[in-house]
């Protein structure tokens, strides 16, 4: 789960991080207002959560009342990178010499948490990392007894931060591991720390991602999910549903169960000239009604002209796929998008016996069954 | 012959008064898993399905000779259950619980570091010796006694290989699901190694998928230590950047690590033939023990 910035700043202002003074607005008299509070020249930043906003378009700084006002009408209501923008963050404008990077984040390949530290903020640092890889410090740290003072002290002299704010940005980053430790963080970020004239540093920037598989000992974070939510139709239907769900541009629907499974099924539609319209794993030990449920979520993709429906069962039941498929696809008088089944695994036998062949084409294997769908989504392509 | 179990084993199942836990522990019975006890905190003294439970998987130990546990314990609870079996002097702990907290993960990980017990998973399917033990939730039906190793991130996609196997005839040694995790015991390095060391493995099958680097760090191996013909399936190779594929594990970042074509083109490297397709895998398989 990510914050939006104005959370994830009001997170780190709480735990004692400098941060610009700011307001959230909704509406044009909302921004000039803060604007006005604030006092100029400010930022206007749009609330969504996708990378390069401000190339987009998406933040603006302004020096007066009418600059505000049109910066509020161009970014209120905006669609940038497929987000639409409903709220934008009203922000002190900071007058910085030096741009620093600190962030927080999970090395899986050694199962610890890292810190990184770089001198060249305000860039997308992963592509510092690949570029410039010695321009990051970076600190492993023993989780199970935290960061020790030195190691951020080492990290920031490491990174060659000046010695004038070296002492502030230690406990920056001291704070930042602490906040990505107490709420079960994924990602916590600073990009950038801004360093003024006066030696002063000030988070100009805030990212924090949560794991969402700790969201249930962090009520207070999870309150904030269904403000953060937002992006595609579909991935938010999915995640009512409670389905793992990406959507993908191509033409034809995939359902499966376990990950790496259905994975393999997206692979293999390419692999036969197809084009995946979606990744949905339905999980282990799916009944009846959440096999309706899968169906209805890919037949309201308006790009899907097919649908695959691969069940190897291991904690699945191949009777309650069968019912599940039949119960969904009975209640139409037409099928709208032909419907591909194979099934293997726990209770098949059972399941091919229930399913209504009528209303769908059974294949024995998982490559048949994916040139099928891609074969019907092709047809629908040439009419 | 196999790895890491066999008839001997004595499996304390953790959650087995839980839907899941009962459920799977009666499976593993059925396959003719020597399940001894269950440990479930304040259940102490009742049975299930004839096997003792006890309060904590100490007494499991000293009560029953316990020396392997299979978790099936919820999420939020399951980071103290690993502990738990870790600090019991276990051979070897199966973790099969999804949604463990990775900073959970991260502290049992320090502490595996510290002790002899092997962790598989979490997040996993467990693992199987066809005709002696099953621990975990794979349908055992599908698998038969034969001289294939195979280690997987991902379950149900292993049961689609075992599946390509067992029809032509070709059956296994052990097969080993380490999980879909960002941070996992076993991992393909510690299974390949067993393989290898295993005098009836005479071909393994590695199923790897995006995200991390494990399989490339495989691929090195293989490279330097192993001589056992090994097979590859990489899952994922039509996955976007930046989206989790269903596995937390499964994700390429942004930068460009843990992609398909790297893995598949590391293991190349190294030697070893990947599958476009999980036929193609069986198809190399059956070619190496022509």
């Amino acid at each position: 789960m990510k914050l939006h910035e104005y959370q994830a700043k009001t997170v780190f202002a709480d735990a004692g991080i400098p941060t610009p003074d700011s307001q959230l607005a909704s509406d044009v008299d909302g921004v000039v207002s803060a604007a006005e509070e604030i006092g100029y020249p400010v930022a206007v930043k749009a609330q969504v959560q996708v990378g390069g906003r401000g190339k987009a378009g998406g933040i603006k700084l302004v020096e007066d009342a009418d600059e505000a006002r049109e910066a509020a009408d161009s970014i209120l209501g905006m669609d940038l990178k497929g987000y639409h923008v409903d709220r934008v963050l009203v922000e002190e404008a900071v007058d910085f010499v030096n741009e620093l990077y600190v962030g927080i984040t999970m090395d899986r390949g050694e199962g610890k948490p890292v810190a990184m530290v770089s001198t060249k903020g305000g860039v997308n640092i992963e592509e510092v990392a690949e570029e410039d890889p010695d321009a990051i410090a970076r600190e492993h740290i023993d989780p199970s007894f935290g960061m020790h003072p030195y190691q951020a002290r080492k990290a920031v002299y490491d990174a060659g931060v000046d010695q004038s704010v070296a002492r502030d940005v230690s406990s920056v980053l001291t704070t930042l591991y602490q906040l990505w430790d107490d709420k079960d963080g994924a990602d916590a970020e600073i990009n950038p720390l801004m360093v003024t004239a006066d030696d002063e540093v000030i988070a100009a920037d805030a990212v924090m991602n949560i794991d969402e598989d700790a969201l249930f000992r962090q009520p207070e974070l999870a309150e904030m999910e269904e403000e953060a939510a937002g992006g595609d139709e579909l991935e938010q239907k999915a995640d009512e549903y409670g389905f793992d769900y990406v959507r993908l541009d191509g033409n034809t629907g995939i359902i499966g169960n376990g990950a790496g499974l259905v994975m393999t099924t997206l692979d293999l539609v390419d692999h036969y000239g197809g084009e995946p319209a979606n990744f949905l794993d339905v999980g282990g030990g799916a009944k009846a009604a959440r096999i309706a449920n899968a169906l209805d979520m890919v037949f309201s993709d308006d790009n899907v002209d097919s649908v695959v429906f691969n069940i190897f069962g291991g904690i699945t039941r191949g009777d309650e796929v069968a019912r599940g498929i039949n119960e969904a696809l009975e209640q139409f008088d037409e099928i709208p998008k032909p419907v591909v089944v194979r099934l293997a695994g726990t209770n098949w036998e059972e399941g091919m016996e229930i399913l209504n062949e009528d209303l769908v084409t059974v294949e024995q294997t998982l490559e048949d069954a994916v040139q099928r769908a891609v074969e019907y989504a092709g047809e629908v392509n040439d009419q | 012959m196999s790895v890491l179990v066999d008839d001997d084993t004595r499996v304390v199942v953790q959650g087995i008064t839980g839907g899941e836990g009962k459920f799977h522990a009666e499976q593993m019975m059925e396959y003719g898993t020597n399940v001894v006890a269950g440990a479930v905190p304040g259940k102490g003294g009742q049975e299930v399905s004839g096997v003792p439970v006890y309060d904590t998987v100490h007494e499991a130990v000293d009560e029953e000779n316990a020396d392997t546990s299979v978790i099936f314990v919820p999420p939020a609870f399951a980071g103290d259950a690993i502990f738990e079996s870790l600090d019991s002097d276990l051979d070897l702990a199966v973790a099969i619980t999804e949604g463990i907290p990775t900073q959970d993960m991260a502290r049992v990980n320090k502490r595996l570091s510290e002790t002899e017990t092997r962790l598989i998973g979490p997040n996993c399917p467990g693992l199987i010796t066809p005709g002696e033990a099953k621990l975990g939730i794979l349908p055992g039906n599908i698998f038969a006694e034969g001289n294939v190793g195979l280690v997987s991130r991902s379950g149900t996609l292993t049961y689609q290989v075992v599946d390509s196997l067992t029809n032509r005839g070709i059956g296994q040694t052990t097969a080993i699901g380490i999980g879909g995790d960002p941070i996992i015991g076993t991992d393909f390095v510690d299974a390949l190694e067993l393989f290898e060391d295993d005098p009836d493995t005479d071909a393994i099958v590695m199923c790897g998928e995006i995200g991390g680097e494990d399989e490339e760090e495989a691929a090195a191996f293989i490279d330097d230590y192993v001589d056992t013909p090994v097979a590859g399936f990489i899952a994922g190779r039509t996955a976007p950047p930046g989206k989790r594929m269903g596995h937390a594990g499964a994700i390429v970042s942004g930068s460009g690590t843990g992609t398909a074509e790297s893995k598949i083109s590391a293991l190349n490297d190294a030697g070893v033939p990947v599958g476009d397709t999980p036929e193609e895998v069986a198809d190399h398989i059956e070619e190496f023990l022509a």
